[in-house]
Parts: structure tokens; sequence; C-alpha cells
């Protein structure tokens, strides 16, 4: 595929942020690594929810459920005697085969039944690793590794930069342009050779691949893994409300509303901890009737006015 | 045998949360995702005046049910209505309407936690033994079950005896068309939205005579209602009420003789082998 100027530049540009992130550790500051690892996490995930959602407009509430799976395939494996770094690729796959059978049952059919389905898969998981559990007599896992917070950061930024140029390049093939006719009409996609279930799957496997992934690289960060701290419903619906906060047309987009939402999460969660459900019930409202487009909206018809202000001018 | 009885128990009161769901989804085309926790506060209203007052939750559902009907209603037409006559397509709609009740379900979690904590709250009510043939049930379970077919029973023929009812259903078959005949769709749109809402907060109350609910388990019960009513087909009170008590049956059996923590494991089993097979419902016919 040929580059343009202009990919060159945007390229370059999301290289130098990169590594301007990847910085954050050398400032030694504990809480600021903290909430480091927190942001990147979300926006990995957040932006690899939008890979989907945002072209199909199909609602996954699933990433809890692979997210969860991640930890869980870590946790064991290690457990077991595998290297942590090879328990990555495997908990990649468990999580691309999950999304496929997720997809296979769901995807043919409407968007509603998709959004059941997610809603409740990561408390299926959860009943099931709880069930297993007790059938086998164990409690939690305990994750040992010698790896660091800032390995845990560097490792997340390094994956958000595979997610971004997947991203990238997915919106430049067959399969992105697919996905752009699906999500305007699923009919005139089928009647164009679109084979649409085909397409719907694929990516949402590589969106629960990814978080399966994040899993991962956050269990060591947890040390002591049991089912409600990896399956927090919580989780899926954060990321849905950062990505839409900060808008699926762009693919910066979600990384725009994982940033402010962070901090204002931890903030009201630090200081108001029983109101974060409400706080969570308000962003909900707050995006379908005041930001239908997320931050991305706002800024490019800002950028709109200013331009026709300019041509006026 | 023991295991069926009380299956069709609970299914029964399933029956009626879910009839409530498929009122607001098939009839008023509105997913709603905080149709749970609506079934929560009637449940919290029954506690709130058997402690208080004394007042039975057979009576309770007397003031839950147009309480619950006025709030409903304000909530189609202050907080839907305008989705509707925004969104363009019906998938656009579809999002809209997931993301806002899902918004008012956290809000009222949120609003619950801060008025009761997030304490379980569960009452003593007719918790005695009755005994159906042979074996023995609790009072609670039997007077909730009867109370909800009594309901049901109700509701099936308001819609199919009389007009509001009639049109209701034409609604659900059919919203373009049924504008066709001279049928408000807006105003009976809200009035089965709003209907759905008093069905659910009284089966709340109802089941909360024999349940340990708490402020945050309404989503469990949005699911349970959200399966039964894919399951009975959407808009179809016969396949709702075939499919609640299948799904209360299941989830006994699973609860008895496999392990209670994986009841709702059951109900996914269950809508996994409905959509791969019928995904138009148990009784429904395929659409083009």
């Amino acid at each position: 595929m040929s580059m343009t100027k202009r990919d060159w530049q945007s390229i370059t540009l999301s290289a130098v942020l990169l590594a301007v992130a990847a910085c954050l550790p050398l400032t030694g500051d504990a809480y600021m690594l903290s909430i480091g690892i927190t942001i990147a996490m979300y926006a990995v995930l957040a932006t690899s929810w939008a890979l989907f959602s945002g072209p199909t407009h199909y609602i996954s509430l699933a990433t809890a459920a692979f997210f969860g799976l991640g930890t869980y395939t870590t946790a064991i494996g290690i457990e077991n005697g595998l290297n942590y770094w090879a328990t990555l690729p495997i908990a990649a796959i468990l999580g691309a085969v999950l999304a496929a059978l997720v997809g296979l049952a769901t995807l043919r059919l409407s968007g509603v039944y998709f959004v059941i389905f997610t809603l409740g898969l990561a408390e299926l998981v959860r009943q099931v690793v709880t069930w297993g559990q007790n059938v086998s007599g164990q409690k939690g896992l305990y994750v040992l590794t010698d790896i660091t917070e800032v390995h845990i950061y560097w490792q997340l930024l390094v994956l958000g930069g595979i997610v971004y140029l997947t991203g990238w390049a997915i919106g430049r093939s067959r399969l992105g342009f697919a996905l752009r006719i699906i999500g305007d009409d699923e009919e005139v996609a089928r009647h164009s050779g679109i084979n649409t279930s085909r397409a719907k799957i694929l990516l949402f496997m590589v969106s629960g691949a990814t978080a399966a992934v994040v899993g991962s690289m956050l269990a060591p960060r947890y040390i002591y893994i049991e089912p409600a701290l990896a399956f927090t419903p919580m989780l899926s619906f954060l990321v849905v409300i950062m990505a839409l906060l900060g808008g699926t047309g762009r693919l910066w987009g979600p990384l725009v509303g994982v940033i402010p939402f962070t901090l204002l999460w931890e903030a009201i969660s630090a200081s108001f901890p029983n109101q974060t459900t409400l706080l969570l019930g308000l962003s909900f409202l707050v995006i379908v009737y005041l930001l239908p487009r997320g931050f991305v909206g706002l800024i490019e018809s800002g950028k709109r006015k200013l331009r026709e202000r300019e041509a006026f001018a | 045998m023991d295991i069926l009885i009380t299956g069709l128990l609970l299914g029964g009161t399933y029956a009626l949360i879910a009839m409530g769901l498929n009122l607001q989804y098939g009839m008023a085309r509105i997913m709603n995702l905080a149709n749970g926790e609506f079934l929560v506060a009637g449940g919290f209203a029954a506690f709130w005046f058997y402690t208080a007052g004394q007042l039975s939750p057979l009576l309770t559902i007397f003031i839950v049910a147009p309480l619950a009907f006025l709030l409903n209603w304000l909530v189609y037409v202050v907080m839907l209505r305008p989705l509707v006559k925004r969104a363009k397509s019906h998938g656009q709609l579809e999002v809209d309407a997931i993301l806002t009740t899902f918004g008012l379900a956290f809000v009222s979690v949120g609003i619950m936690l801060a008025l009761f904590g997030g304490d379980y709250f569960s009452y003593s009510y007719l918790a005695r033994p009755i005994t159906l043939i042979g074996d023995t049930y609790a009072l609670n379970r039997v007077t909730a079950a009867v109370a909800a077919v009594v309901i049901c029973g109700g509701l099936w023929l308001w819609l199919n005896r009389t007009r509001a009812g009639m049109s209701i259903r034409a609604i659900a078959v059919d919203p373009k068309s049924a504008r066709l005949v001279g049928i408000d769709v807006p105003k009976l749109s809200a009035l089965a939205f709003a209907l759905g809402g008093a069905v659910t907060a009284v089966g709340g109350a109802l089941i909360s005579t024999f349940l340990t609910l708490d402020a945050s388990t309404g989503v469990l019960f949005t699911l349970k209602a959200l399966v039964i009513v894919i399951m009975g087909g959407v808009g179809d009170v016969r396949g709702t009420i075939a499919a609640a008590l299948l799904l209360g049956i299941l989830e006994t059996f699973v609860a008895t003789l496999i392990d209670p923590g994986l009841t709702l494991a059951a109900a996914y089993l269950l809508f996994v082998l409905i959509l791969l097979f019928r995904p138009q419902g148990l009784f429904g016919r395929r659409t083009t």
C-alpha cells in the first residue's frame, strides 16, 4: 500500500507521543505511574473496543469477560510452570476463540441480542470459574513474578502502539471498508457481496484478543486473583463510556475520552466511593443527550465552524 | 416432582416480570435495561410498607402499580420520546435506548444505594409451609405465583379483548401500518411502556416476599427477563409465559442438583440454544 505524506506525519506524531508517554516512569512518582498504568490500560481497551463497535454500532459489554480470561490464563499458566511471556500469546488465542464463539452465536442476529449476550458473558464466566474453584476446593490464585509496575506500563504502551497500527491498517484495508458499509446499512453491505458475519466476527476477535492480553499484562499487578476481581462488570461499562465519550469516529477518539474520565473516576472513587454508580449512570445520559458523537464530534464541529468563519472573513 | 413444582412456582413469578419487559420491548419498542431496577424498587416499597406499617405485600401492589405506572410514563415521555423522534433508523434508536436505559439503571442503583444502603433486605411474610400433592412448599412462594397468574391472566384478557389492548398488539406487529388504521402510536407506546413498568414493579413486590434483594441485584432480573422475552418471541404473550415456566424449572433443577451459583449459567445455556436454533422465539415464525 502506498503511504501519503499525511500518513507519515501522523505516524511520526504518534511515535513521538508514545515515546514521551514512555518517559513517565522517569519522574519516579509512584502515584503518577499508577495512574499512568490505569490510563494506558483503559486506552488500549477502549481503542480496541472502538475498532469493532465504532463502525458496526454493536455495543459489546464483554470486555470484562476477555480481561478476566486473560488474567486467569496468566495466573494458571504461571502456576503450572509456564514462563510469563508464554502466557501472553496463549491469552490472545483464547480471547480470539471466545470472541469467535460469541460472535458465531450472536453476530448473525440483530444488535440487541449481542448486547444482552455480552452483558451476561462476564457474569456467566465468573459463575463457571467460581463453581470450578468450589469443586476443586481452591479459592484464589497467586501471581508471583518479578514484573514491576514500570514493566507493566511499558508493556501496555507497546500493546497500545500495536493496536493503533492494527486499527490504522484495518481502516485502509478491504475489511475496514466493508465494516463501514455494514455500519451504514447492513442490507446494502450484504447485497454488495460482503460476508457481513465474517467481517464482524473477525474484528470482534481482534478486540477480544487485545482485551485478553491486557488482562494477562495486569495479572502481575493484582498478585492475588479471584473471580470477583478478574471479571468485574464495571470494567466493561467503563470502557464503553470512555470510548463513546471520546468518540468512535476516529482512531484517536477513545483516548480523548479515557484521559479525562479516568482522572474524574479516580477523584470520585477516592472522595465519594458510594457515588460511583451514580456517576456511571449520569455519564451514559450525558453521552446520549449531550455528546452523541463524543468529544471528537465536538472538536470537529468546532473546527468546521472556525473554517466557515475564516471563509467569510 | 418437587423440583418441577418449585420450578413452576418460580416460573410463574418470572412470567410476570417478563410480561412487563415484553410490553416495553415488544410493544413500545424500547429495550429497557433499567427494568430490573424498577423490580427492585417495587421490592423495596413492599419491604418498607411491611416493616414500617405491617401492610401486606398483596395490598402494597395497589400502591406500587400506579406509582410505577406514572414514573415509567414520565420516563418515556421525557427521556425516550425525544430519542424516538431523533432516530434516523431503528438501529440508531436501539443503540440510544440501550445506552439511556443503562444510564437510568445505574442512576437508580445509585439513588437506591444512597437511600437504603448496600445491605440485603428481606422480611418474613407468610413463611409457613403448605402441603401440595404430598410435598411441602413455602406459602409465600405459592401466593406469589398465584397472584402472578391472576395478573398475567388479566393482562392477557386486556390485550386480547379490549380495544386499547388490541391496538397495542397491532403496534407490536407493525408500528407503521398501525398508524394507517388510525391508532395513536405515540400515545399507546407510552401507555404500553408505563404499563410494562407497573407490571414489573408489582412482580418485584411479589418476589421480595420470598427472595432476598439488594440495591444492585436488578441487572440479574433484567437479564433473566430478557432471556425469557427473546426465548418466548418478542411481543408474544403465550411464548413469554411458556419460556418463563421453562426457565423457572431449569433454574430450580440446576440449583438443586448441581450448584445454586450456576443459575445464570443455566439461563445462558438456554439462551444460546435458542439463538442458535430458534432465534425467532419458541412459537415465532421466521421473518424475512
